[in-house]
């Protein structure tokens, strides 16, 4: 932030930002510079931004309706969704917003995985976004109990008996979840609560996240470091803000498709059921965007090791900056990176589909040869290539492939000083 | 300054911290301890079961401390299946003579011991119960036989009030 230094141009405007410098933040929103070549993948940050204040509103509204009670909180949300004016669609906007959010992050964070933008000086920046993305996982678990239907009640009694894992304290840690010896009422008040804060955690974090970010600013599509200002930098706005809002609009297009067409189809129909101890559904899944980490926790044959496989499965993210030993960020320059890139995406979204599948026979192979090749990539194809691998050559500045045109760099650097 | 000697003043910063750690922790606990089960909880700690209906190759599903409990009156094949195993076979050793006092009748809480779910009765590989949310396979006396659940499902403190009665907890 230091590199570039603001004044209010109006008089008013010097003498507050010299009381309190609100104005130099908000430049951050107009002059700030940024890689002129990012493209539509860097667009999810904003469309998380949004993802989040639409699941802070509708979620303000909806608990103006909801009633945190046992005996209550199914038939109020058939309440919401019969009577309540609009209800039905703050409603499927929130519970279909999750799933978006959730899509936006897996993308956000695959992103980040393929351009390397974890990597330094950007540590700081990725583990805040493991944290928000941890505490997601936790927001929409705890919401997805609030219904009170079936997949509500035993995902909520699957999720909690985790921690019955933990050795000699698990069973008094798992009853002080609950406060009581099932899950039951008290269980359902405490998640409302804590579903109710972490948004707002969330918030505070993700003001961090960018802070954060524009220390270095941001990473792109070639990796490498540019300076700024400079003519590899365009302003945030109105370059980035248009672009950013462009792919907002198609984001809420496939978004609304959901809401208007498909509100249930994310869902699952056992959770128009009321919840009921005494019967576990046949088939217990969670929503989708935990499936992988779920195809994990059932492909170990032993409790305690599960859970610990399925927690180290997203804990290893947060040390990923020193597990990847490559200096080149971009995978564009990284032949062998590129590949095994695909392959974890392909792995990932086979333990998703495994995930959603019953534990048994192929499936259940499916998911362990999974696991293991999850761990693999992270634990030693990441380490190891960072000293095997022959990177190709990188480019010297954003502007130089662009004019330049061919890779031969000297030819490249020949025109662009001519240009000049 | 070089020498290290213990000062008045690091006698009153030591005895400061030490009092106020105490007198944080004595305000934390009230605040982790309110979520522990509530008296109105623990109030409900028994329940009495009419098990007179109940014929032989059935179970009857009650519902104590917001948990289901299995009451299974087995059968002579049941009985003889479950004490025919040997020790050396299962995951979680228990003598089915330990877990069925009285051998026609089992009571256990029917859940899962891995993550809570309620096993289907009469499934699984060992005809008894099979949790059909991760996969394990119960025997005839409730013992884990295969699958993810580390022990046997939980045989709770019962005890027969008289002959067609049976109070849990």
């Amino acid at each position: 932030m230091s590199d570039h230094n603001y004044t209010p141009k109006s008089k008013v405007g010097q003498w507050f930002n010299d009381r309190l410098p609100l104005l130099t933040l908000a430049n951050h929103l107009t002059d700030y510079p940024t890689p002129k070549n990012l493209n539509y993948w860097w667009t999810f940050g904003g469309i998380l931004t949004f993802c989040l204040i639409t699941q802070i509103v509708t979620g303000l509204t909806l608990a103006m309706h909801y009633i945190a009670h046992a005996d209550m909180a199914f038939e109020s949300v058939e309440h919401i969704m019969r009577d309540v004016n609009y209800g039905w669609l703050i409603r499927y906007i929130h519970a279909n917003g999750a799933s978006m959010f959730f899509l936006a992050v897996y993308i956000h964070i695959f992103r980040s995985l393929f351009y390397g933008s974890y990597k330094s000086p950007r540590e700081i920046i990725w583990i805040l976004g493991i944290i928000i993305y941890l505490l997601m996982m936790a927001a929409a678990f705890m919401g997805y109990v609030l219904p009170w239907g079936q997949m509500s009640f035993w995902g909520a009694t699957v999720i909690t008996n985790l921690f019955s894992a933990i050795p000699l304290v698990g069973e008094g840690i798992v009853t002080w979840l609950w406060g009581g010896y099932s899950v039951d009422n008290p269980t359902l008040t405490r998640f409302f609560t804590l579903h109710y804060l972490i948004p707002f955690l969330i918030l505070g974090l993700v003001v961090l996240h960018i802070w954060a970010l524009h220390v270095p600013g941001n990473n792109n599509p070639v990796g490498i470091d540019i300076k700024k200002p400079s003519k590899d930098t365009v302003p945030f706005h109105p370059y980035i803000v248009i672009k950013d809002g462009f792919a907002l609009l198609m984001f809420m297009i496939v978004f609304a498709f959901f809401v208007f067409y498909a509100p249930n189809i994310l869902g699952h129909a056992d959770n128009y059921i009321e919840a009921n101890p005494m019967v576990t559904p046949a088939h217990i899944v969670p929503e989708w965007y935990l499936l992988p980490f779920y195809a994990i926790l059932r492909s170990v044959p032993d409790k305690l090791l599960g859970v610990v496989a399925m927690l180290s499965a997203i804990l290893i993210l947060a040390v990923l900056p020193w597990l990847d030993t490559s200096k080149i960020r971009s995978a564009v320059f990284r032949p062998l990176y590129k590949q095994f890139y695909w392959i974890l995406v392909a792995d990932v979204l086979i333990l998703g589909y495994v995930g959603a599948m019953p534990a048994e026979g192929l499936y259940l192979l499916i998911a362990r040869v999974a696991t293991a090749y999850y761990f693999l990539h992270f634990l030693v194809i990441l380490p190891v290539l960072g000293f095997k691998e022959k990177t190709l050559p990188v480019p010297l500045s954003i502007t130089e492939p662009v004019l330049g045109g061919s890779p031969n760099l000297a030819a490249a650097r020949n025109k662009e000083s001519k240009i000049e | 300054m070089s020498e290290k000697k213990t000062k008045r003043r690091d006698f009153l910063f030591t005895a400061t911290t030490a009092v106020g750690a105490v007198g944080a922790a004595a305000v934390v606990w009230p605040m982790i301890d309110q979520m522990n089960p509530d008296a109105s909880v623990k109030a409900l700690a028994s329940t009495e079961v009419d098990v007179s209906s109940l014929t032989p190759g059935n179970t009857l599903t009650v519902l104590w401390r917001g948990k289901p409990v299995f009451i299974r009156r087995r059968t002579k094949e049941e009985i003889d299946e479950a004490r025919a195993v040997k020790m050396e076979d299962l995951i979680h050793p228990e003598k089915d003579e330990d877990r069925a006092k009285n051998p026609e009748w089992l009571v256990m809480l029917g859940v899962c011991t891995h993550l809570g779910c309620v096993p289907l009765n009469d499934k699984g590989d060992y005809n008894g119960w099979f949790c059909p949310c991760h996969g394990s396979h119960y025997d005839t006396s409730g013992r884990i036989r295969k699958g993810p659940a580390p022990w046997n499902m939980e045989v709770p403190k019962y005890e027969f009030v008289n002959a067609n009665t049976i109070k849990i907890g």
